[in-house]
């Protein structure tokens, strides 16, 4: 069973094309995470799914209702965590709760049980007014104001973007905790690292999806031979991999760098030779799995050159 | 060897608030320092207080030669500022924005206009000179963001999570460029919340609750911390943070 399907939607701005061609489906109870940099159309193809902007072109659907045709029960049946914070300031955090309860015709109390493992965390300081909360703290009650009225499906529009590396994680907790009463997560995020978090990703670029399918899928298709390369200093060996024969590519990754090889042309061993040749000093190669972050800068270069 | 940045017993309160709580750090002439914390560790405080916006409630010390009690208006001619949020004027076209940082930063009309080709050139974007900054590609907006923030030669530039949302590659070819700043001499004071950048910087301060909780270089770090990436190492620290923002 589907919860989301989306068949060659494109939208525009003018002349800016948003979001062209764009075909994507997420099965129930998944995780599914769009993954991809700013002005990539994230935030459109959020809009489109959540009924508040129509496709130019395809079609969409929401646990089996057209995002057209049908918006208003879509509405009913999803939660929608936009990426700027949709909490009235100057409310409290319980008032906050009561208000979106209310609105979609439900009770806190009644739906206690989906939001407890959130909201509890934030319960003694429900008299605070939402504006004076902390980043963490608005998070967990936008969430809880999103899950409220017991959604089928829960959309999330970058909601670690800006956030420290420690928050993210506990973030990505409460969103395994939720899938696990049974949510479908549509979530997107700018940070690569995020994909081995979601059960399946498509990787979004200038309006499309490069890539799609689980982590694990997208990294067996990665064309190449990667090394992670060592040596001192780090930025002039950078450049001078980057003129060695045989090498697609290279990039710093934190502490080395990631150089695609074409293996019928060079190798570790011919990699190690050259750097060492050349004075680089504490050289160290060794072959190594590609991670998402590599498939996405292969995929998004391809892009360029079409 | 040469400081650009000295700081001894910094402290900011508000009210009852200690969010910089006695913090002494020096940076180095040409070395990329990267300054991390969680959110709410007050690092968005001390570094209002090293570009001049701010005053320090106690403590003091220098940037770029100038006392940060007492000279915060020279402070903000001598530094360069960059940040993802704001940089450049999206409806004014790229000579014109040029300009404008040129003339805030008192710059005379002959030295923008040699300014301008130079860095044009350097950039190899002469051609887009009239366009729109709003109409450029990402990278192309960061890359002259970067050289407006140091049109007026300074000796040290606050980058402030200057590549926050930007894709994999554009994000490295960004760190190219700070590794080409640095090596001409100038001193970058960068904050990230990608672990792999602070992999980046010569030497990375980590700040938890107001306080330098470790400032070394990543490989020592690691080492003292006996974990395998900087990604580890803040977790080690920030995790222990009792406060939020």
């Amino acid at each position: 069973m589907k919860d989301i399907e989306i068949h060659n939607v494109s939208k525009s701005y003018g002349k800016v094309k948003a979001l062209s061609g764009i075909s994507l489906e997420v099965d129930k109870g998944e995780i599914f995470g769009l993954i991809g940099p700013d002005g990539a159309g994230k935030t459109t193809l959020f809009r489109i799914l959540t009924t508040l902007l129509l496709a130019d072109e395809g079609t969409a659907s929401v646990t089996g209702l057209d995002v057209k045709k049908d918006y208003a029960m879509i509405r009913r049946r999803i939660g929608y965590m936009p990426g700027r914070f949709s909490l009235y300031q100057d409310l409290s955090v319980e008032e906050n709760l009561d208000f979106f309860a209310t609105v979609f015709g439900t009770t806190v109390k009644e739906n206690y049980d989906v939001i407890r493992d959130i909201y509890s965390q934030i319960e003694p300081f429900k008299e605070r007014r939402a504006g004076a909360l902390s980043g963490g703290m608005k998070q967990k009650l936008a969430l809880s104001c999103a899950l409220v009225h017991k959604p089928s499906v829960l959309f999330l529009d970058e909601p670690t973007t800006g956030v420290d590396a420690v928050s993210r994680r506990d973030f990505w907790n409460m969103l395994a905790r939720i899938k696990a009463s049974g949510v479908t997560v549509f979530v997107s995020t700018p940070y690569m690292d995020e994909a081995s978090l979601c059960d399946r990703v498509a990787l979004i670029m200038h309006g499309k999806i490069i890539d799609s399918g689980t982590p694990a899928q997208i990294v067996s298709k990665y064309p190449y031979t990667l090394l992670a390369v060592k040596g001192t200093p780090m930025y002039p060996l950078l450049k001078h991999l980057r003129g060695m024969d045989g090498v697609k590519g290279c990039f710093s990754f934190g502490a080395v760098h990631h150089v695609s090889i074409d293996s019928s042309k060079t190798g570790a061993d011919e990699i190690l030779a050259g750097i060492s040749a050349a004075g680089f000093t504490g050289c160290e190669v060794r072959l190594i799995s590609p991670g998402i972050e590599d498939c996405f800068m292969d995929l998004a270069g391809r892009g360029h050159k079409e | 060897m040469e400081n650009v940045i000295e700081i001894h017993g910094l402290t900011k309160k508000f009210g009852d608030f200690t969010a910089v709580d006695n913090i002494s750090f020096n940076v180095r002439k040409g070395e990329i320092f990267g300054f991390l914390g969680a959110n709410g560790a007050g690092k968005t405080t001390a570094m209002r207080i090293l570009c001049g916006l701010s005053i320090p409630t106690s403590g003091g010390g220098t940037v770029a030669g100038y006392d940060i009690v007492r000279e915060p208006e020279k402070i903000k001619r001598h530094i360069g500022y960059m940040s993802q949020k704001f940089s450049l004027y999206s409806d004014l076209k790229v000579w014109e924005n040029i300009r404008l940082f040129g003339g805030i930063y008192g710059l005379s009309d002959k030295q923008i206009a040699s300014r301008t080709e130079e860095m044009l050139s350097g950039l190899g974007m002469e051609e887009v000179r009239n366009s729109f900054v709003s109409s450029l590609p990402l990278g192309w907006k960061q890359k002259l963001s970067f050289s407006i923030a140091m049109i007026h030669d300074p000796r040290i530039v606050f980058l402030d999570e200057p590549t926050g949302g930007v894709d994999p590659e554009t994000r490295r070819r960004f760190w190219e460029l700070i590794y080409e700043a640095t090596s001409k001499g100038v001193t970058v004071f960068v904050t990230t919340h990608y672990m792999d950048e602070a992999e980046y910087c010569d030497r990375v301060s980590i700040m938890v609750d107001g306080r330098i909780e470790a400032l070394d270089s990543p490989g020592e770090l690691k080492r003292i911390y006996g974990v395998s990436d900087m990604d580890a190492v803040f977790r080690m620290l920030a995790g222990k943070a009792r406060r939020e923002e």
